[in-house]
């Protein structure tokens, strides 16, 4: 019983980090109406700049949280305002869909070409160090990425809803036109918005690199993994994201465990597929917006 | 107040609005009228700044806001009360009346705005903590009225205030725009119920396939044959 409950112990702090990742996520698309496909490369950055600023300054990778951050909103902000917002005019929306596989796949290359394909490994500073509660042991880094975790979405649920800026967010996510008509400017809340997205992302780079090495298809396996997280909490949803992440986390500790290392992405997936044709709208699947 | 000066503007490459020049002084209640498919909604878009004129001036206050986009327009004060009521389903009627004050102008003075709106609407005030999306037809069409004034306009635009309602709401919903009137707000309105709207207009437009094809009082427009032969059905 002991293992059980260690594995239980395992998966919520690793849903703790999947949280950070996905609700990221999970915003840009409620928000923007737009999936990011480049959301796992935008991990990779972060995890890069963290390694590279650790490994050259000698600074503890938790302490380079806020300018990593910092540089995540603003290539968000960039990325949403040079390569997305040009295409809103497109005819087709799903083209911006295409313009963020790409920009995931020249990342990618571009991280080949300045990094290599080998993988770095970030100083730890302890933080890989186990902590003993009673009968368990769990890693100082797992424990700072569930509290984080935690903090990411409360503290972006009471911005959301408290704030004039969250408000008129979530306004725009609900009616873009009738947002307009109060004098939001939607072009700058879009721009925000992926600005925050990408943020998180670069959190939770500061918080992953001590913990895994990073390559540069890092971002890869950690968003796959979001996408499921999203799809079952329900796209759009924060809390949905937040929930989804614990279940996807636990699932991933017990099928590790219980069935094969190998194989707890095939039972991921199998998950993702069966909300899919079950519940394809989430646990917490957002009505839509009345346009 | 407000000028349209030969506007031309329309979606993609369909054209729906040819050359039309249209007037509202302060004060005024003007209207347009026509039928569905005129581009009566077209017009208050363009003025809105949802729509871009492709041909033509609009001036307000004397400031040519033809290519502002609409959340400048908003600014300056003119706020345009949208058909089908357009609210944010999923938030409260409170979080929709302070979207509404959601420019720096109006934002200082929420709460002298809401007391306003409530002395307006008191039905609107038992209904704060409910989702807007919850509400009848009719307390939706109040609190988007309401949401409209939160801007402190100086210029309201109704599209087709009373579409959807029952005829006694529809009554209330005339009754409110005489009193939003009365309190010196400037009013251009948009409506396929002809008859309410000529009666309680300053000024009328007759708007046919994207052209004005005729322009009067209200009272003048109520007696003019066509006008009772086309909209009224008399």
């Amino acid at each position: 019983m002991t293992v059980f409950w260690q594995l239980v112990l395992n998966g919520l702090m690793l849903g703790g980090l999947f949280a950070i990742i996905s609700v990221g996520l999970t915003l840009i698309f409620g928000i923007i109406r737009l999936v990011n496909f480049a959301h796992g490369e935008l991990l990779m950055v972060g995890m890069y700049a963290t390694f590279l600023l650790t490994t050259q300054l000698g600074v503890h990778p938790y302490a380079l949280a806020p300018p990593v951050v910092l540089l995540l909103f603003v290539v968000g902000v960039l990325i949403q305002r040079f390569i997305l917002q040009p295409l809103l005019e497109a005819r087709d929306h799903h083209v911006q869909i295409f313009a963020t596989v790409g920009l995931s796949t020249a990342l990618i290359n571009l991280a080949l070409l300045l990094f290599g394909a080998d993988i770095h490994s970030t100083p730890a500073y302890g933080a890989r160090t186990s902590l003993t509660l009673g009968p368990f042991r769990i890693l100082t880094g797992h424990v700072v990425m569930f509290v984080a975790g935690i903090l990411v979405v409360a503290g972006l649920h009471v911005f959301l809803q408290r704030t004039y800026l969250g408000r008129a967010i979530r306004a725009t996510a609900q009616h873009r036109h009738a947002a307009q008509l109060m004098g939001i400017d939607i072009n700058r809340i879009y721009i925000i918005t992926f600005g925050i997205g990408a943020a998180c992302v670069g959190l939770a780079a500061t918080l992953v690199a001590p913990m895994y090495p990073v390559s540069p298809t890092v971002g890869t396996y950690f968003v796959l993994t979001a996408f499921v997280v999203v799809v079952l909490g329900g796209m759009g949803s924060l809390h949905g994201a937040f929930i989804g992440a614990l279940i996807i986390g636990l699932v991933d500790s017990l099928s590790g465990y219980y069935i094969a290392p190998d194989l707890k992405e095939v039972v991921i997936f199998a998950i993702f597929i069966l909300i899919l044709l079950v519940r394809p709208t989430g646990l917490f699947g957002l009505g839509r917006g009345s346009e | 107040m407000l000028r349209l000066e030969r506007v031309s503007a329309g979606y993609g490459r369909v054209t729906i609005l040819h050359n039309i020049s249209i007037e509202v002084n302060q004060g005024e209640v003007v209207t347009i009228v026509g039928a569905n498919g005129a581009g009566k909604t077209t017009t208050l878009r363009t003025i809105a700044g949802l729509v871009r004129p492709t041909e033509g001036s609009i001036t307000f206050d004397g400031k040519d806001i033809g290519r502002l986009p609409a959340h400048e327009v908003v600014d300056l004060g003119i706020t345009l009360i949208p058909e089908g009521r357009q609210l944010f389903p999923h938030m409260t009627v409170r979080e929709n009346l302070l979207m509404g004050a959601y420019t720096p102008r109006a934002r200082g003075e929420v709460d002298q705005t809401l007391d306003f709106a409530f002395s307006l609407f008191p039905r609107v005030k038992e209904k704060l903590d409910q989702h807007a999306g919850s509400l009848s037809g009719g307390e939706q069409q109040m609190v988007a009225i309401a949401r409209g004034l939160m801007a402190k306009p100086k210029l309201l635009l109704f599209d087709e205030p009373s579409l959807g309602l029952a005829p006694i709401i529809v009554k209330q919903v005339f009754e409110t725009i005489d009193k939003i009137v009365a309190t010196g707000v400037t009013v251009l309105i948009v409506e396929q119920n002809v008859f309410h709207t000529l009666s309680i207009a300053d000024r009328g437009y007759v708007l046919e396939n994207g052209e004005i094809t005729m322009t009067d009082t209200g009272a003048a427009l109520l007696k003019n044959d066509h006008v009772r032969r086309a909209y009224l059905g008399i």
